[in-house]
């Protein structure tokens, strides 16, 4: 009989990962703490163009873009003149089970049929639970999905509830766990006992699948448009919205600012029993945004495809009450019904296009569907339930946990800029760790500038050589 | 009574306080990893009681047999009044109070 502790199973996780992704990710590494990133991407053997041809094959992606004309105006009434760029929104809520999540799955439920796994799993309670079953139901194999779901007493957050239900109706298991970060735990278990692929959103099969959606942008825009955006803003929780999308964006020509957007949770512990459904919003927020930033491998693989750090330019929060107004602005003012925390970039957006001039574009690359549990109305009754106090006024003085506060005024909304260059001296203190900094090699040091987006001078200087 | 082949939610504990994660905080160390399934009943059995059930991609679990032919709970939760408040003030502030 198997040793089925905690302790037991996590540490036989390199052999239940190789078993259940089929590759060996020690190849990748280069000695110190680097590893060949370009290479793990290539590994998959799929290029863009094999991911495009892949999702068209499953009915995803060539999702259209809108132009927003009367948040547009709204946005330019709060600037000042001359200012309020054109803003657009990627309906990606159109792709089959409604979120850009499915372009994450179609290639690794492809790979997984190809490779004669018979069924997928995925460790996730959002979108991407429903992605992955979409495509095993289309693509013809079992699938099981391992949810954080419920705190201590049973109750379970509305939005989850109905992503858990989705996933039943396509046809998948869905395994609901209470909360913490033994998720991980029980997925490795169920790999082990299923012998099924894991559906990793950190592979590189799930990152290249995003590429479409970045490059689908580029050339959507030089189709349409016959220019490039000028920004693009991406929700980041995992970085591999991000990371795609970016990676796509260049493979297209098209070099915008990349800006990530989270909504801010600071003061939530993100596997704590009492918090758990203190929160609004279950992803898109800075409890996953900012440690997976700085700390991108630990994920369910030994090391992730998503390195949001590589690809930004700008990281911004928005708050929950600033997110809940602009998805119920895109409602009543665009004639747009989507799910909030699909929205986190348009927030982002709304504000940060104030800043800019009228003549430019800025893009939210997502739209997320929306239903029972996952719309507006039952997050903010669920949030008054646990005790939230619900207000208008100024969404600077909202406190996550305690309060969600609407704009009193459209121009009350902001984007407010987080420390990018702190979060690159974390990355860069985390990935170094307890290695000896007198052991780091060229590779390393030029490794550690590419992770960061900067450059060996700024590396040497956070260690301090 | 719940017979054999009826679709059912069970639940059972994964890991007892003891046995979980070094790294979770305090107040989640202080209770236990729970989980809950689906699936059809192998055997008859009682409401309370301990079962086995076939789930949807044929494994077998077992727990406490709590509920036959589940419901989901969702829904739009209780109205509140603060989205048309919304709504109200951003077509003002859009379209100068004319109410479109």
């Amino acid at each position: 009989m198997k040793d089925m502790s905690y302790n037991a199973v996590t540490g036989r996780m390199a052999d239940i990962i190789q078993n259940a992704v089929g590759v060996d990710y020690k190849q990748f590494e280069l000695g110190g703490i680097a590893f060949d990133y370009e290479k793990l991407m290539a590994s998959t053997g799929y290029t863009l163009e094999d991911n495009i041809r892949i999702q068209e094959s499953v009915n995803v992606g060539h999702t259209p873009i809108f132009e927003l004309h009367n948040l547009t105006a709204l946005a330019r009434k709060c600037a000042k003149p001359g200012y309020g760029a054109r803003i657009f929104v990627k309906d990606e809520a159109s792709n089959p089970a409604g979120s850009f999540k499915e372009r994450r799955a179609a290639t690794s439920v492809y790979h997984a049929k190809k490779m004669g796994y018979k069924g997928v799993i995925a460790a996730t309670s959002g979108n991407y639970g429903a992605a992955v079953a979409s495509q095993a139901a289309m693509q013809g194999l079992k699938c099981l999905i391992v949810q954080e779901c419920f705190d201590s007493h049973g109750v379970g957050q509305p939005e989850i509830l109905e992503k858990a239900r989705k996933c039943e109706a396509l046809g998948a298991e869905v395994l609901q766990l209470s909360v913490g970060p033994e998720l991980f735990y029980e997925t490795l278990m169920m790999l082990e006992d299923t012998g099924y692929f894991n559906a990793s959103l950190y592979s590189a099969f799930g990152i290249g699948g995003v590429e479409t959606l970045g490059w689908e942008l580029g050339h959507q825009f030089i189709e349409k448009y016959g220019r490039h955006p000028d920004a693009v803003v991406v929700a980041n929780a995992g970085g591999g919205n991000l990371t795609g999308t970016a990676r796509g964006l260049h493979k297209a020509g098209c070099n915008p600012k990349i800006i990530a957007a989270s909504v801010d949770l600071s003061g939530l512990h993100m596997a704590s029993d009492k918090a758990f459904n203190r929160k609004s919003f279950t992803t898109a927020h800075t409890g996953f945004g900012v440690p997976h930033s700085s700390k991108p491998d630990s994920c369910d693989l030994p090391r992730s495809a998503a390195r949001p750090l590589r690809y930004m330019d700008r990281y911004v929060s928005v708050t929950q009450g600033e997110t809940f107004y602009i998805t119920e602005a895109l409602a009543t003012l665009e004639g747009m019904e989507k799910g909030p925390a699909g929205n986190t970039s348009l927030t982002a957006a709304f504000y940060l296009a104030q800043e800019m001039p009228e003549d430019q574009i800025i893009v939210a690359q997502e739209t997320e569907y929306t239903g029972a549990g996952k719309s507006i109305m039952p997050q903010l009754s669920f949030a008054r339930k646990n005790g939230i106090e619900l207000k208008f006024g100024d969404p600077k003085d909202e406190i996550p946990g305690t309060n969600i506060i609407f704009p009193s005024r459209p121009e009350l909304l902001k984007a407010r800029d987080l420390d990018l260059e702190h979060i690159r001296r974390s990355y860069i203190k985390h990935a170094v760790g307890t290695y000896p900094i007198d052991k780091l090699s060229d590779v390393d040091l030029k490794f550690l500038a590419e992770e960061t987006n900067t450059d060996l001078a700024f590396v040497k200087s956070v260690l301090g050589i | 009574m719940a017979k054999k082949g009826d679709w059912v939610r069970i639940h059972r504990n994964v890991l007892e306080p003891s046995g979980r994660a070094a790294s979770v905080p305090e107040d989640t160390k202080k209770v236990p990893l729970e989980m809950w399934d689906k699936g059809h009943l192998l055997e008859d059995a009682e409401l309370g009681g301990e079962c086995r059930v076939l789930t949807r991609t044929g494994r077998v679990e077992h727990g406490t047999l709590i509920e036959v032919n589940p419901q989901f709970e969702i829904n739009f939760g209780d109205f509140v009044p603060e989205v048309l408040a919304i709504d109200d003030q951003l077509r003002d502030a859009l379209f100068g109070g004319e109410q479109a």
